[in-house]
């Protein structure tokens, strides 16, 4: 019979509307500013750097290796290495960077930076609420306003903080238990000749 | 020159050209056409209603894609490849690993080919269920298709970030495996998607296939033939539509594809109908392909151990790697001098090679019908243009 078809397609426009009252299924929106959906853990958005401690300036943990800036595919990173080093949040004497921007108007949210970063130093932000009137310097993103500390990263990302935070963990021992060995063994040696250095070695450790 | 001149000679009415009554009319369909494949533009010559002649324009999304390609890393291009067919960026990605894979000798691990197949699989899903949902928006049903095709996209999508961190721009694979594997409860997540997606399917064709209004304006419009097909270069749900048994996945078996039981379904007539139910079931047999690969889905490594991420260095040499994405053939061609960077880099576009029979298929046809043939065409413009 002609318009049959076009009477069955209509009777389940009607059950979509009408389960549009009682299933959730049927209805997905959400009204967006007033009502959210959760965050996807994986999510990503636009790099930010980590810094561990309270002081972002002295706990940053970029080195300045210059690895992200030459694989952006885009080349959104620009970094200048320090003449200086000082001291991280480990106490090493390390490089860090005096200018890092990021223009994010340029960034394609790749993620290639954070894959390349062999300090754990670059994450991806989820943070996606960033319009801006200025097009140019809001846009263009400095150190400072890169900058998130590590309690951040652990609540945006808490899976992979973790593995990151474990993995930086055994490194550290790893360097403390090697730097450690080295003392022990310079000990020993400076033991065998006089005992009054050795025993001063142990005592500044 | 003025707007009134310009529209006066865009409209001057021409002599008929096949010495019938009545004059030619020139519309210029586009660029901002409603149906929403990007930014596209017709020359047609009108005879009443009838077409006598369709040029296309294109290029208006140009990016240079390849030459960037050429002076950037082989990683580098991972990311750009999304941006190609913006739909599916998984198979992109893909055909773009396979391809260096090819050149540079990669072994690529067990449980990442599942996960390319399951993930490659979905993004047909979801590429269909829209495709089709656009279909039906540029044959004037505005809304109710589409939002149904977009409420099932939406939820394989949910996947992808969750998997990948991003809906559209995956950038998910990289040579020698996948970049991040299934976080805890994902392939439940997933099998629940998969399980629910055949009654989805029963529900668009309740709401579809047998509407007289659709099957008047698809039926016996567009026809592609055989040979036509065949000769231009055609491949994927077009070439099907018409007839012609060649899918990529039976063909080549590139990854893992000659492990799974599925079909592929043909059409008879080639019209725009016919294309139409090709990427239906095709949909329900992605299903099926999905369920046997996350029913078999091994632990192991998700990353061939040798291969670097960075500072690679492929030997001299050139390889091409093909797959069955949504739209037809995606191929990469790559031709490495040694170099971090890809010496020359070509993309075989199914969009645009599938795009060059518009002409054939609209001569004859309705003004009304060059949207739904191109609608059924299937082609993203960042493809066409790259």
């Amino acid at each position: 019979m002609l318009g049959e078809g076009i009477v069955k397609g209509l009777a389940e426009t009607a059950r979509n509307f009408l389960g549009s009252y009682v299933s959730k299924d049927r209805l997905t929106t959400v009204q967006y500013p007033e009502e959210r959906l959760p965050q996807i853990e994986a999510a990503r958005n636009f790099p930010f750097l980590v810094y561990d401690g309270e002081d972002w300036q002295q706990g940053m943990r970029c080195v300045s290796c210059l690895i992200c800036e030459k694989e952006c595919p885009p080349k959104c990173i620009s970094i200048e290495k320090s003449k200086d080093k000082k001291l991280d949040a480990s106490g090493k004497p390390q490089f860090y960077p005096t200018v890092f921007n990021i223009d994010v108007s340029v960034c394609m949210s790749c993620q290639i930076c954070v894959e390349v970063c062999p300090f754990d130093a670059i994450k991806m932000d989820v943070d996606f609420e960033l319009s801006t009137k200025d097009r140019f310097g809001d846009l263009l993103w400095n150190k400072e306003r890169l900058s998130k500390s590590n309690e951040y990263y652990r609540e945006i990302h808490p899976t992979e903080a973790a593995a990151v935070d474990a993995q930086l963990a055994e490194e550290r021992a790893k360097l403390e238990a090697k730097s450690k060995l080295a003392a022990e063994a310079k000990a020993a040696a400076a033991a065998t000749v006089p005992a009054q250095p050795a025993v001063g070695a142990t005592a500044e450790k | 020159m003025s707007a009134t001149t310009a529209a006066t000679a865009h409209f001057t009415p021409k002599p008929s050209t096949d010495g019938g009554e009545g004059q030619l009319l020139e519309v210029s369909m586009g660029p901002q056409h409603p149906s929403t494949h990007g930014v596209f533009r017709m020359d047609v010559a009108l005879d009443g209603e009838r077409v006598v002649k369709l040029k296309p324009v294109f290029g208006y999304l140009h990016r240079n894609h390849e030459k960037i390609a050429e002076t950037e890393t082989y990683l580098g291009s991972m990311p750009y490849t999304d941006r190609l067919d913006y739909l599916c960026s998984i198979t992109n990605n893909w055909a773009y690993a396979l391809a260096v894979e090819k050149l540079a000798g990669i072994q690529v691990p067990e449980r990442a080919e599942y996960l390319r197949v399951i993930t490659g699989e979905l993004t047909r899903l979801q590429n269909h269920t829209s495709v089709i949902g656009f279909l039906l928006q540029d044959m004037g049903a505005s809304g109710t298709p589409l939002m149904y095709a977009f409420r099932e996209r939406e939820k394989v999508l949910d996947l992808f970030e969750s998997l990948t961190g991003s809906r559209m721009m995956c950038n998910y694979m990289r040579f020698g495996g996948c970049r991040a594997d299934m976080p805890a409860g994902w392939l439940q997540q997933a099998q629940k998607v998969v399980e629910a997606f055949p009654r989805f399917l029963d529900e668009f064709e309740r709401l579809l296939s047998g509407n007289e209004i659709l099957m008047a304006r698809t039926q016996g419009v567009g026809v592609l033939s055989k040979e036509l097909a065949v000769d231009a270069g055609i491949t994927g749900p077009m070439l099907r539509g018409s007839g012609v048994n060649y899918d990529i996945r039976k063909v080549d078996k590139y990854g893992i594809y000659e492990r799974f039981s599925f079909k592929v379904p043909l059409g008879e007539h080639g019209d725009v109908y016919d294309r139409y139910m090709v990427r239906l079931l095709e949909m329900r047999e992605s299903v099926k392909i999905l369920q046997q690969a996350m029913r078999d889905v091994p632990p192991g490594p998700i990353m061939d151990a040798k291969t670097k991420l960075r500072g690679f260095r492929p030997k001299a040499g050139e390889a091409y790697g093909r797959i069955e994405s949504p739209k037809g053939e995606l191929g990469f061609y790559l031709i490495s001098d040694g170099s971090p960077n890809p010496y020359r880099y070509r993309v075989r576009p199914p969009s645009l090679v599938n795009l060059t029979v518009l002409e054939d298929m609209c001569l004859g046809q309705n003004v009304a019908d060059i949207v739904v043939i191109l609608g059924s065409i299937d082609f993203i413009l960042g493809e066409v243009d790259r």
